[in-house]
């Protein structure tokens, strides 16, 4: 099957109901999305479809579709999207195992909603989870993108 | 495979061979005054490259800590080099590498940058050394003449980069000594730096264990015993090897491994085996009962950990006793990386890639298993140690776990491995914070001190049976199940004190978890200490202060906590504050929880942090420490609890091992108290165990219910 992945079509040979995760990750080669629980409770395995945020883990490769995957080696080549700027800027980062999924949550939850309150923030973020506790940063993080990409600087 | 502890020993003979030798330092010169200890080996520990290029090498693992950086703060503000040019590699195996305190190559116990304090700045003091002399040399002045700033030495209006001066330099004699900076002329120690590892963890490039990929890697997923102390009788594959992708199926040492093209179909091939299991001796633990004999065995004291004064008389002579039992239940760490090792084995060597704390014991263990002695093991395993997906102690296990079963398994297959655990695994794995009771009897004076104290602790030992007994363990003590405890501040003027232990020995494995004993340990002596200034009709905070009158630096942190948060005006309506301070780690941490009860929840809306870490050297660091300690410590407050039925875990995943979310997390401030020449503790763990207490104690003023078993629940 055909799958559109940071926008290139790469050609996969997978058993329909192999989650999205390790078609990614085992066959493609992209290990940024991240195994962390296999159920969808933890958010660490979370890519954009067609800018959604999804569980790719759950995600059987079958629904994927045509549909445009994006995963965090897709948000830019350098780090210089203005939530991964946010991200050095707080200095949000510990182990960093969840964080290509909190950082892929946070750009559809911005691209949704320019201005997220603390309430939105909690809403959209609760389903990422990390172990080391960067939560108070994630969320200053947060905040500090929107106004980044408002252009507005600092 | 276990260890002895004479194995243990001998890995703290420390080699003077280099491993690295882009800055090299001939070996000759290194040998010893009779007055002062040998300079660590700069070669082993930097390298400076022709670019400018500056690259630490890292004795200790990098598991969200912040070594990567600090360690490197610590060489560079001596190499006065320019700091947007260093970077970090984790060392590999070897003997230089031993954490300097514990002698064996590890992460763990909040020790990385004091241990390292001197290790690291003089590798910079010497290399600097070396390259102002291989300037003077090329200048033909005096070495004396010369400066070092920003990566380059100068000499009136000459410079020479450390780059273009780092071929000549490692040439050099090393200085036999070194003499490094004052605090005062400190430009980079103290300073707020950030992590040297963001950009490849905010683009996903960062390597984890999980991440090892090469040509002709295969997955396996392993089938462990469902119940502790169960035992695999027989095995049959035929299912799983129809699985597509499915190539192998070998047993473990007590289990069966399905090693397949990839982790999806691995997984799939696991959970077509059909397994037939030896259920456990006795039929294994079960909680409820488990519980019921700890709080029984809590009647009668122990073996004795600590005693002064006659307790008996003690009590009797008190004006008031107090009563009570603390619990708390077995925990996993659930580390977001999910353990795996990759092992490649060639001949009689073996190469592995893993997140681990425990390098030089997974040498030897992984050697044993080839058939090396350890000396020998040292020379056929190498250990590529990748950034850890978090830690917490459950990547330092004694008997190497994740690894001597992925090179088992590696052995057995013929062909590379990585052996990767689901989140389930990781949950029914075991290594986990033991449960623990404590009964406190506590005698009061008319004015509501303490007087005499009782304390009875029962839980497992997570020491025995370990290469770590002889050293933790005394007279039938685990110092860890005791530790926070037997030096409470709050018992140095009490006349009578006993303190015992109980170690039962159920079959389920245990294991260090983020500031090990001190999270019950805190939780049970600062809720009692709660309990009397109850009793006494004392502010929690005035009631302390007065205790503390001999112990400044924890009197300093707790009114420090309390002022920041207001302690002295009351809180918000329907709000309440709770209160406690511990030393843990060499470092006092006071924290202040402010918490609410909504629709019959607890919820904590902010926790004030006063920490005593002595010199700090990243205020950055320890803030991100702190607040991530106690977001780890909510979550044994607020959710984490395993049980067992018939020995298995009851518990799978986060649906029912829930940890604290964003929508849980409190604000949290936290402010560092600059210690004033107290010698520098550790800050990874020592913030995680006054959570529990300043949060119970915070409910107790809200709603007067007294909270003693984690997690907490109203009633």
């Amino acid at each position: 099957m055909k799958l559109d992945i940071n926008g290139t079509v790469r050609e996969v040979e997978a058993p329909p109901e192999m989650p999205l995760l390790w078609v990614i990750r085992d066959l493609l080669g992209f290990t940024g999305t991240k195994f962390g629980c296999g159920m969808a409770q933890c958010g660490a395995c979370t890519v954009h479809l067609d800018g959604q945020p999804v569980r790719s883990c759950v995600t059987p490769v079958s629904t994927v579709g045509t549909r445009k995957v994006r995963t965090i080696e897709g948000l830019s080549p350098d780090g210089s999207h203005p939530v991964q700027r946010a991200w050095a800027e707080a200095d949000v980062v510990q182990c960093g195992y969840c964080q290509s999924g909190q950082i892929m949550t946070t750009v559809a939850l911005l691209e949704q909603n320019p201005s997220p309150s603390d309430t939105d923030i909690d809403a959209a973020l609760s389903g990422n989870i990390c172990r080391c506790g960067t939560y108070v940063r994630i969320r200053e993080a947060v905040h500090l993108a929107a106004r980044l990409s408002h252009g507005g600087g600092k | 495979m276990t260890l002895t502890r004479r194995d243990l020993l001998r890995t703290t003979a420390t080699s003077t061979a280099g491993l690295v030798v882009a800055f090299h330092v001939p070996r000759v010169a290194r040998a010893a005054g009779p007055a002062a200890p040998p300079l660590p080996p700069a070669n082993a520990f930097l390298r400076i490259g022709a670019d400018d290029s500056v690259t630490v090498l890292l004795a200790h693992s990098e598991m969200g800590q912040g070594s990567w950086t600090g360690l490197a703060m610590l060489v560079a503000e001596e190499l006065d080099c320019d700091w947007s040019k260093v970077r970090c590699e984790h060392a590999p195996a070897a003997p230089v590498y031993a954490h300097p305190a514990f002698g064996v190559q590890m992460t763990g116990g909040s020790s990385a940058t004091w241990s390292e304090f001197d290790r690291y700045r003089q590798v910079g003091a010497t290399a600097k050394d070396m390259l102002i002399r291989a300037a003077a040399a090329r200048w033909k002045v005096s070495p004396a003449a010369c400066r070092a700033a920003g990566g380059k030495v100068i000499h009136g209006k000459d410079e020479l980069s450390y780059g273009k001066l780092a071929e000549a330099a490692m040439k050099l004699a090393p200085p036999k000594t070194v003499s490094l900076k004052e605090p005062k002329d400190w430009k980079l120690i103290g300073t707020k730096v950030r992590r040297l590892d963001t950009p490849e963890k905010i683009t996903g490039k960062a390597k984890f264990g999980m991440d090892v990929q090469f040509p002709d890697l295969r997955t396996a997923v392993v089938a462990r015993p469902p119940a502790f102390g169960a035992k695999l009788a027989k095995f049959d594959a035929t299912a799983a090897l129809k699985v597509p992708g499915v190539e192998k199926v070998v047993p473990t040492a007590n289990g069966v491994a399905v090693v397949a093209k990839h982790f999806w179909a691995a997984k799939l091939g696991r959970d077509a085996l059909k397994i037939d299991w030896t259920p456990p001796e006795g039929g294994g633990v079960d909680t409820p009962k488990q519980m019921a004999e700890f709080h029984d065995k809590a009647k009668a004291p122990g073996a004795i950990a600590k005693t002064k004064g006659d307790i008996d008389a003690g009590l009797t002579g008190a004006k008031t006793k107090l009563v009570a039992e603390y619990e708390v239940p077995y925990l996993a760490h659930a580390p977001m990386e999910p353990l795996n090792c990759t092992v490649k084995i060639d001949g009689d060597r073996a190469e592995i890639w893993t997140g681990t704390q425990f390098q030089s014991i997974d040498q030897m263990v992984a050697g044993a298993i080839l058939g090396h002695s350890p000396d020998k093991a040292r020379d056929k395993v190498t250990i590529h140690t990748m950034f850890l997906g978090g830690g917490f102690g459950r990547r330092a296990t004694p008997t190497s776990d994740f690894v001597s079963e992925a090179v088992i398994v590696a052995k057995a297959a013929g062909v590379p491995v990585k052996v990767v655990w689901t989140r389930e695994d990781d949950i029914h794995g075991g290594y986990y914070r033991p449960a623990y009771v404590h009964r406190i009897q506590a005698g009061l004076d008319d004015k509501g001190r303490p007087v005499a104290w009782d304390h009875v602790v029962v839980g497992q030992s997570i020491v025995a049976g370990t290469p770590f007994e002889g050293m933790l363990a005394q007279h039938g003590v685990d110092s860890t199940s005791v530790e926070g405890l037997v030096e409470s501040p709050y018992l140095e003027s009490t006349g009578a004190v006993r303190v015992s232990l109980h170690s039962p020995k159920p079959p389920i494995p245990v294991l260090w978890w983020r500031s090990v004993g001190n999270t019950h340990t805190a939780f049970a002596m600062e809720g009692m200490i709660d309990e009397a200034a109850h009793a006494a009709g004392a502010d929690p905070l005035a009631y302390r202060l007065a205790l503390l009158k001999e112990k400044p630096r924890h009197a300093a942190a707790l009114a420090l906590a309390a002022d920041k948060a207001g302690w002295s005006s009351p809180p918000p309506p329907g709000r309440a504050r709770g209160i406690a301070v511990h030393e843990s780690f060499r470092s006092i941490v006071a924290e202040v929880a402010e918490v609410s009860v909504e629709n019959g929840r607890i919820r904590v809306h902010s926790v004030t942090c006063a920490v005593d870490c002595g010199t700090a050297i990243n205020p950055l660091a320890i803030e991100a420490q702190v607040q991530g300690s106690v977001a780890f410590g909510l979550s044994a407050v607020l959710y984490g609890k395993l049980t067992f039925a018939g020995g298995r875990v009851q518990q799978s995943n986060f649906h029912d091992y829930p940890v604290v979310r964003m929508w849980d997390m409190p604000k949290i401030d936290v402010h560092i108290i600059q210690g004033k020449g107290a010698p520098m503790g550790g800050i990874g763990e020592p913030a995680t165990a006054p959570i529990a207490p300043a949060v119970a104690n915070a409910v107790f003023a809200l709603t007067k219910q007294r909270l003693r078993t984690l997690p907490l629940k109203l009633a």
